[in-house]
């Protein structure tokens, strides 16, 4: 269409954000996200137990504690308080999954910008690299490689990054291939700029949009994964709580007490929900014009 | 054939775009009338609303758009009071359009032949072989080549004229009453777009359809319309018939938009074109009185500014115009006072390429079996075959050819985006054709610089001007610190005549022409001996453009740089260059002075694409040459002559088997072709130029 605009649309990285007011939808999910962002920080404040304290086993939601309080959503099978686990497991998952996340973008665009923009033998190596590391099962991926490192915090975001990176790659090495054909990249050969010059201020600042789309979708899938290995017992060691083994951990005993499998469920679907809805109100936002 | 009421009125037509922000008001009171057999074309620069006339003609508004007030009427009937059934049945029996992008109108799952007989099957309930030899007949009505073959191919198998004429098929094939079409041969080659324009001409006579012709170049309305409409910022400014309109023009922005083409009266020298000032103004912020005030050289305060600007019959005469001042203004006040301006110097010879060749290796398509096994046969597209030119400096070469004739690749090599296959390019004593930018040292980078052609690419959208323009200056040694760079900046920036608060700015707060300038600020930034300006301003709107040719010429005068200009407009060539040289097919095929080609004798490409070229001159008259068939694959060229396959002057087997050897038609002139000299210079010139009018 030929009409001229009369505002450019906003589109620096916090303009992408500050259109999101034009989406309900994304900020339904925003409003999510911070809800667990708040409750992760005033983790201290807000929760009303220490979450390793052991007090009644099994106490159903709304029973009342030895102290006078009551325990909202019951206790687990030491004794410990649901709700403070779950605030204090909020922390965990909202500390390792966006920091998994950040890992496997790094690695990740290093790898799609490289492929892109170098073409050639490097191309078809990170690629196939690429192909045959998405083409594992993840999760067989994750119990070979935490059974044979050990359950550490560390070799968990290891595993993550080394199972996400070859997806985000994919992404960047596809905007590289579009955005290098562009004339200001070639501007740029001319005026005799290193590859890495262009690279990482030529091209990457030009594929953001998607990229913030994509970390958001990335990190709650991210979120589901911890969970995963949590459940798996393949997760942070014990006793620090943490949701995917709280579900775990419930699972046992889930038709005397579904209490104890349903509340960490519930934490960790909002919170992947708010995520995939704070991306799809992004992506929504972004492709306006 | 005008009958008493017209096909088309359109009355006081409102349309606006609703945003997210606000409501864009894109046609403010237009009204047009269309009568039955005449071809009307609407001509403007992008964002005067042209294409959304045609889209509320069709009644397609999409999401966003609304048609304000006013009415169309359509033989009597209210278009914009139809349900979305009704206008279904007018859009495909009465009413067609045709758009830019052939390949976007096609679909590219079905063959031609089921989609042209998908017309006749859905409009008119025709059987499926009823269908079949209708759509059969269409092409051959559209002139293409072999039917039979076009009718089982996909439309990406086929090239984009005959793309183009299968979409004028399809048209045709409901037998439309009103065809609207939108810029329906910008995206061709010129040599096609002539074909296209003959075809256009002929089907108006032919099958007696109205027509409304959309175009931003007035060469084009010339060669096809009976009477013009002239678009600006969403208003018709003036009409009347081709003879009136382009004859004797009344209001200020026609008289802009031709001072601003390079016809043949123009001259780099003597009689340079003159830009309009300013910008197209938003829509919402339109000025109140006249919306070109503020562009106008005969503005009067008090007179322009004031109410609305009533569209008036001219008397004696066919033409509207919307102003005030018609009357009282002259042609020549329209053009400020200015001195002569003194030729460039031409220096030394600072390019050289000698047998200069570029070959890329491809792969063949070979069978399935050899490809899985990995024996792929290389094949060498040779993009560039022994190229030979020189350029001097403070002189403006122009490279001409349609695409695919390797005029970009020898710019690739020149710049060291690639480098040669075989042969020399030597600039400035030094051979530059075998290395690459990363093998360059730096002062050649500066020497050797480039404007490219689309405004929307040539910035990074993610960096300030500042901070581009000042990167290009610190890459090439002229300046070291933060300050002196912003310094030499907003020096450079105030040399394209842009003030100093663009530094701070990103890209997309520039319009197309202002993006142009930075480019050109950032190729000159490191003293450059020689200036590659590949389409320059092939892109922007036509006043525009006049602007941008003329800092081009300014800098180039001032630098005493060497400009190659790669084009495939001959106007903008005829007007900029001082040598041309004529490429088709990777090869050289023509060159010499710039009056040595644009007069006989020709070689017989040359000729094609000189008549191909529209030419918005009542006064010029041209010969009609209009190429047949198709740029032959550079993969498989023709054995002799690179031209022979489509040659109109061919002589016979000596064109196929043998290379034609360079005839020396005159000092610097060189002529590729097998027909003797004195033959070649035979010929009338292909445009005389009228004295008389």
């Amino acid at each position: 269409m030929e009409a001229v605009r009369p505002n450019t649309p906003n589109r620096g990285i916090i303009a992408f954000f500050v259109n999101l007011r034009e989406s309900p939808v994304g900020l339904i999910g925003a409003a999510i996200v911070l809800f667990w962002v708040v409750l992760a920080a005033f983790a201290p404040l807000i929760a009303p137990y220490d979450p390793l304290a052991i007090m009644t086993p099994f106490a159903k939601p709304g029973t009342a504690a030895p102290d006078g309080g009551i325990f909202l959503l019951g206790t687990d099978q030491k004794g410990r308080d649901q709700l403070s686990r779950i605030i204090w497991g909020s922390r965990t998952v909202l500390f390792y999954a966006p920091l998994a996340t950040f890992c496997a973008y790094i690695v990740g665009i290093v790898m799609g910008l490289a492929a892109g923009y170098r073409r050639g033998w490097l191309d078809t190596f990170l690629s196939r690299i690429g192909d045959i590391i998405l083409s594992f099962p993840v999760l067989i991926l994750y119990i070979i490689a935490i059974q044979q490192f050990g359950r550490s915090n560390l070799n968990i975001v290891i595993a993550i990054v080394f199972a996400s990176a070859p997806g985000i790659m994919r992404i960047v090495r596809g905007l590289t291939l579009e955005i290098r054909e562009r004339e200001y990249i070639a501007a740029a050969q001319v005026r005799g700029e290193p590859n890495w010059w262009i690279m990482l201020v030529e091209i990457l600042p030009n594929a953001r949009g998607p990229l913030i789309v994509d970390s958001c979708l990335r990190v709650g899938y991210v979120i589901i994964q911890i969970g995963i290995l949590g459940f798996l017992g393949l997760g942070l060691p014990p006793p620090d709580p943490e949701w995917g083994g709280m579900i775990n951990e419930g699972r046992q005993v889930a038709l005397m007490f579904p209490h104890m499998t349903l509340f960490p469920a519930i934490a960790l679907s909002t919170l992947v929900l708010g995520f995939n809805l704070l991306a799809d109100g992004l992506r929504e936002t972004s492709l306006k014009d | 054939m005008t009958s008493a009421t017209p096909l088309l009125e359109i009355d006081n037509l409102h349309v606006s775009y609703l945003t997210r922000a606000t409501e864009v008001p894109a046609v403010i009171d237009f009204s047009l009338a269309v009568n039955e057999g005449e071809t009307v074309g609407l001509v403007g620069e992008s964002g005067c609303g042209k294409s959304t006339v045609a889209m509320a003609i069709m009644n397609y508004m999409g999401t966003n758009g609304l048609i304000k007030s006013g009415s169309i009427r359509f033989r009597g009937q209210e278009i914009t009071a139809l349900n979305p059934n009704e206008m279904r049945v007018l859009r495909g029996n009465e009413i067609a359009m045709i758009y830019q992008e052939p390949m976007a109108s096609l679909n590219p799952a079905m063959t031609v032949a089921q989609q042209l007989m998908e017309v006749p099957m859905l409009h008119l309930g025709a059987s499926k072989s009823t269908a079949r030899s209708g759509a059969e007949q269409i092409l051959s009505d559209v002139h293409i080549p072999d039917p039979e073959r076009i009718m089982a191919s996909y439309p990406h198998q086929i090239s984009g004229g005959q793309q183009q004429r299968v979409v004028i098929a399809m048209a045709l094939l409901a037998n439309p009453s009103l065809l609207l079409l939108d810029e329906p041969t910008t995206a061709l080659d010129v040599t096609v777009e002539a074909g296209i324009i003959k075809l256009i001409r002929e089907i108006a006579t032919k099958y007696q359809m109205t027509q409304i012709y959309i175009s931003h170049n007035l060469g084009l309305i010339l060669e096809t319309c009976d009477r013009v409409c002239v678009m600006y910022s969403g208003q018709a400014v003036e009409e009347g018939s081709i003879q009136s309109l382009f004859g004797t023009p009344k209001h200020p922005y026609t008289h802009g938009l031709f001072n601003c083409i390079p016809l043949p009266k123009t001259d780099k020298q003597d009689a340079p074109l003159v830009p309009i000032p300013g910008q197209l103004p938003l829509p919402h912020e339109r000025p109140i009185g006249c919306t070109y005030g503020p562009r106008c050289r005969a503005f009067k305060g008090g007179v322009c500014d004031q109410g609305t600007v009533p569209y008036e019959r001219v008397a004696d005469s066919d033409q509207f115009v919307r102003c005030r001042r018609w009357s009282e203004i002259r042609a020549d006040d329209l053009i400020p006072d200015r001195e002569g301006i003194k030729a460039a110097t031409i220096g030394d010879v600072v390019l050289q390429a000698n047998q200069l060749s570029k070959y890329y290796e491809v792969e063949s398509k070979g069978t399935m079996s050899a490809t899985m096994l990995g024996m792929k046969e290389k094949i060498q597209l040779k993009a560039n075959q022994e190229l030979n030119l020189s350029a001097r400096q403070g002189e403006t070469l122009a490279i001409v050819g349609e695409s695919g004739c390797g005029k970009t690749t020898f710019a690739k090599v020149l710049l060291g985006l690639e480098t040669s296959t075989s042969g020399e390019l030597i600039h400035d004593k030094q051979e530059v054709g075998g290395t690459g930018v990363q093998q360059r040292s730096q002062a050649q980078l500066a020497a050797l610089q480039i404007v490219f052609q689309n405004p929307v690419d040539t910035l990074n959208p993610s960096h300030t001007v500042g901070a581009q323009v000042g990167r290009a200056l610190r890459k090439f040694g002229i300046t070291q610190g933060k300050k002196e760079t912003k310094e030499k900046s907003l020096e450079l920036l105030a040399k394209v005549k842009l003030p100093d608060e663009f530094y701070y700015r990103l890209p997309r707060q520039l319009s197309g022409g202002q993006k142009q300038r930075i480019g050109i600020a950032r190729a000159f930034a490191g003293h450059p001996t020689l200036v590659v300006a590949d389409e320059p301003v092939s892109a922007l709107d036509v006043s525009v453009q006049a602007a941008i040719t003329e800092l081009l010429m300014e800098i180039q005068r001032e630098y005493g740089t060497t400009l190659l200009l790669i084009s495939h407009d001959l106007s903008v060539v005829r007007y900029l260059s001082d040598r041309v040289v004529v490429m088709y097919l990777g090869r050289i095929v023509e060159s010499g002075s710039r009056d040595q080609i644009f007069e006989p004798p020709y070689h017989p490409y040359t000729e094609a694409l000189l008549a191909a070229a529209p030419i918005a001159d009542l006064r010029v008259k041209k010969r009609d040459i209009v190429l047949e068939g198709n740029l032959p694959s550079p993969l498989d060229p023709p054995k002799g002559c690179p031209f022979e396959t489509r040659c109109p002057r061919k002589l016979g087997e000596i064109c196929e088997t043998t290379l034609p050897p360079d005839l020396m038609a005159a000092d610097g002139h060189r002529i590729a072709c097998h027909i003797p000299l004195d033959e070649l210079q035979d010929v009338e010139p292909v445009f005389a130029i009228q004295q008389s009018a």
